[in-house]
């Protein structure tokens, strides 16, 4: 269904979302590698001295970059443990018969659709909170010592936080591609005399492998990003504790006004993102037949 | 006796599953319970749970110490602006894509979804510098247009998946039938998309609501829609429980429930149809 | 008015041809039908009519005006797609005022327009349902409506039959010749189905490869096919195809003959074979006879000719019956 008239059409209805991404991604991502090879700081008007790889190299050397790369590898890597794990389980019990599915289904989702801000203020103070959270008054009431989450554990804390925001997600898509699982598979296995454990191994637990893949990669990509849950808890604190890359350009950006350094950070997290991005991107687009 | 086994196991099944959802949900139903509380009872060792003095003055006092109203009005903006800004570019867009594929079009598919994966820090600086020197620092236009920016791959990608299942000989029909362009898209493929737009309208304004890094980094007072205005209170002044639960509820009851709505839908738009 | 012709008209996809040069001339009010196996170019031709592709090269007349460049919606044509390309989203009336709200008709002559093809239709009790809630036939039916109101210079027909169930094939069938035979208007109609295109056709264009093969009426491609493709193409059982010894005398590279112009008899004959698979029909019986020289021959026999597998038999073909082909397969 193609005439060069509706080709050209084509092009004409395409070009503003092209015009629009393009100048989104291209104009400030150029700004921030110009920047990065500056001696640029908002405190200091006037001064945009070249600066080579000063910038990339005080911020790869930085002692806070180790411990924000360490945080941010930890920070992803176990809110993906528990979200696949959990999700796996969540979706294959979700899956089974029961009464009230569909609310219970309701009530798992919930949290994914909990501002950041609030899930994690609501967690701090009225859960974590050494004094008055509800954790410290069940631990007081069992005759236990109240545990500082927050101030002896930050970045489980914050783990915790972030998992319970994204398991949901994790479990809503495991449990779609669960439903697709063709149940006369299932049966077959059971006739041909496969317990329920080998049942998962070999026929749940491939069939997922796709969807679980999906979201790794759709997850990594936005755990890389998390901001607001440590911005309104910790600030990064006690000391780097909790700092991931996100943050940590952010506070040299707009905290310290270190253009420079700030723009060096931001480049270093792109080139992250990418690495996943691009794994991401491959598996979508085997998945795209046109 | 086989009934019996399945009967047994369906009943274990849900009190299990009901015991995991309400534990999944517990933070948000007891945000919801101590926004009635007074801030005595909030704060109260041992708590209790549904036997005490229900009040609403929480609501009544966070709206008028703070404007809660203003703030949620701000948010009610940028996510219907951003989104119905984005489909009006989108719908074209992904009609081009669905319906006279080229050679380069999963190219620019493809690209599209790369830029949704750069990771915004990367941009934060000349975006606040761009906004600081143009005014729009702090504006509910400025947000609007970065939300839009954010998302915009993700509604084309929406739309792109639910038009392609629109066969494309009714839009030929409706080019026999004497429509022109906007004729086509207008009367025929737009009203047979509707479920689909629906429901990407819906689950990006949920993105954007909820969004929380550039509502929080470009907004300070002004313009602050409600993901800056809870944060407002990771302050001492947030201590006040129940007043932090009664804003908390307002920020997300709208946005819970039109997430309920959407469930299905947000599977297919954030894996970007990798899984349907 | 429907006078269509096509001049040196070629389509190209990327490298491939699917259309190598190609004329033919559309008479008005001729039911014209396309046929061919799938992928021979038969359905790109009629969307390179309708103007839903563009040609690579040569040029479209319709009724002696240039329509080469014309967009679809403005070439007067209307087109029954094999899926029926209904808008879900209308009802059957709207469906099929549609094209007249292009046209800016009026909403008391829409009214009566589409009334009246609702009546000729058999639609009326449905004018307010949504296709959705329609049958194969009625939905078919509708697809015709909105195609019939517009008063088109020509109808396209794409495979309309297809997703209908053998019953409701023969049914449409005549329904369609006899909207042809009212209407008196050209129809082009594509299909890979020969006994469609036998049973409606007042000429069959026969494709492969995107090359017409012949152009003819029914009963000239049936008797005088040009090469060996149109022979085996036409017909039902297909033609039986001879070649080696057998042919010998009469000097041809290959010899036909139609399962219906074999004699056949228990006793003697020409060809000696025994009985393969025989299928009683009722009205005929089709032997498959496996002979010793020539491979499996088809042969029409009678409803109640008395033969089972493993049954001999004797095959004569009659010999004013015979087509001979050539090496380079033309007819002789």
């Amino acid at each position: 269904m193609a005439t060069a008239h509706s080709r050209s059409a084509a092009r004409i209805m395409i070009s503003p979302a092209v015009i629009l991404l393009l100048g989104w991604m291209l104009i400030p991502l150029s700004m921030t590698l110009y920047f990065s090879f500056l001696r640029y700081n908002l405190l200091m008007p006037g001064t945009h001295d070249w600066a080579g790889f000063l910038n990339y190299r005080f911020f790869l050397t930085d002692p806070a970059f180790f411990a924000a790369l360490k945080n941010t590898l930890i920070l992803v890597g176990g809110v993906l443990a528990i979200t696949i794990v959990g999700g796996v389980l969540l979706a294959i019990l979700l899956d089974q018969p029961m009464w009230g599915q569909g609310i219970v289904r309701i009530l798992v989702i919930a949290p994914f659709f909990v501002m950041p801000t609030v899930g994690a203020l609501v967690w701090k103070n009225m859960f974590m909170n050494p004094v008055n959270g509800l954790f410290a008054s069940l631990a007081k009431g069992i005759g236990m010592q109240p545990f500082d989450f927050l101030g002896e554990a930050p970045l489980a804390s914050i783990i915790l936080m972030v998992a319970w925001q994204w398991l949901p997600f994790a479990t809503l898509i495991l449990l779609t591609a669960l439903q697709s699982l063709d149940s006369d598979q299932l049966e077959a296995a059971e006739m041909d005399g496969a317990g329920p454990l080998s049942r998962f191994f070999h026929i749940m637990l491939p069939h997922l492998a796709r969807a679980i893949t999906v979201v790794v990669l759709i997850q990594t990509i936005f755990l890389l990003s998390v901001f607001a849950e440590i911005l309104v808890t910790t600030n990064g604190g006690p000391g780097y504790a909790t700092t991931n890359i996100t943050y940590l350009v952010y506070a040299q950006s707009l905290l310290q006004f270190d253009v420079g350094g700030g723009s060096a950070g931001g480049i270093v997290a792109v080139i992250l993102a990418n690495i996943v991005a691009i794994f991401l991107m491959r598996m979508i687009g085997k998945n795209l037949d046109i | 006796m086989a009934r019996n086994v399945t009967k047994n196991r369906k009943l274990a099944m849900t009190v299990l599953a009901w015991a995991i959802g309400i534990l999944i949900f517990f933070p948000i139903l007891w945000t919801i319970l101590t926004s009635f509380k007074t801030e005595a009872e909030a704060i109260a060792s041992p708590p209790s749970f549904l036997f005490f003095d229900w009040t609403l003055d929480n609501y009544r006092e966070v709206q008028e110490r703070s404007n809660y109203f203003r703030h949620f009005s701000n948010s009610v903006i940028i996510s219907l602006g951003s989104t119905i800004l984005g489909l009006a570019i989108a719908i074209p867009a992904a009609w081009s894509m669905a319906f006279v594929p080229g050679r380069r079009t999963k190219d620019v598919l493809m690209w599209m979804l790369s830029t949704k994966m750069l990771p915004p820090v990367g941009v934060l600086i000349p975006i606040y510098l761009i906004f600081r020197d143009t005014g729009l620092l702090d504006t509910l236009t400025g947000l609007t247009i970065v939300l839009m920016l954010i998302n915009l791959p993700i509604i084309i990608w929406m739309l792109f998946t639910y038009f392609r299942e629109i066969p494309g000989e009714i839009l030929e029909a409706a080019r026999m039938d004497g429509a022109g362009l906007k004729a086509e898209i207008i009367h025929v493929l737009t009203p047979m998309a509707v479920p689909g737009i629906a429901s990407t309208l819906l689950l990006n304004i949920i993105l954007a609501w909820n969004e929380a890094f550039w509502t929080l980094n470009l907004t300070a007072a002004k313009a602050a829609p409600l993901t800056a205005f809870i944060a407002s209170y990771s302050s001492p002044e947030g201590l006040f429980y129940a007043k932090l639960s009664a804003a908390s509820t307002m920020a997300i009851a709208p946005i819970l429930i039109l997430g309920w709505f959407s469930q299905k839908q947000l599977v297919r738009g954030l894996t970007f149809g990798a899984v349907k | 008015m429907g006078h269509i012709s096509l001049n040196q008209i070629t389509k190209t996809f990327g490298n491939v041809q699917v259309i190598p040069p190609l004329d033919l001339e559309i008479r008005d009010g001729e039911f014209i039908v396309f046929v061919g196996p799938s992928g021979c170019g038969k359905s790109t031709l009629l969307r390179l009519i309708a103007g839903l592709e563009d040609v690579t090269s040569g040029e479209i007349q319709i009724d002696g005006r240039q329509a080469t460049e014309v967009p679809p919606a403005k070439r007067g044509l209307a087109m029954v797609f094999q899926s029926y390309a209904l808008y879900p989203h209308m009802s059957v009336r709207k469906n099929i005022a549609f094209p007249l709200k292009m046209a800016g008709m009026e909403k008391s002559e829409i009214d009566k327009r589409v009334e009246g093809a609702a009546r000729v239709l058999n639609l009326t009790d449905y004018l307010d349902r949504r296709p959705g809630q329609l049958s194969g036939g009625q939905r078919q039916r509708v697809a015709i409506g909105r195609a019939i109101v517009r008063e088109p210079a020509a109808f396209l027909f794409d495979e309309p039959l297809s997703n209908l169930d053998a019953a409701l094939r023969v049914n449409m069938r005549l329904e369609i010749s006899e909207l042809h035979n009212n209407l008196e208007t050209t129809m082009i109609y594509v299909t890979h189905d020969q006994v469609e295109a036998m049973t409606m056709a007042d000429r069959i264009v026969v494709l492969q490869a995107g090359v017409i093969e012949q152009v003819g009426t029914p009963l000239e491609l049936y008797s005088q096919p040009r090469n060996i493709f149109v022979a085996g193409f036409i017909g039902s059982p297909k033609m039986n195809f001879i070649e080696g010894d057998a042919v010998g005398h009469s000097e041809a590279a290959k010899i036909g003959i139609r399962p219906e112009h074999l004699n056949l008899s228990t006793s003697e004959g020409e060809w000696a074979g025994t009985v393969n698979v025989s299928e009683h029909l009722g009205s005929d019986t089709f032997l498959h006879v496996q002979t010793e020289k020539l491979g499996t021959l088809t042969a029409r026999a009678d409803g109640e000719f008395p033969v089972r597998h493993g049954d001999k038999v004797f095959l004569t073909p009659q010999e004013d019956k015979i087509h001979r082909f050539g090496a380079d397969g033309l007819s002789i």
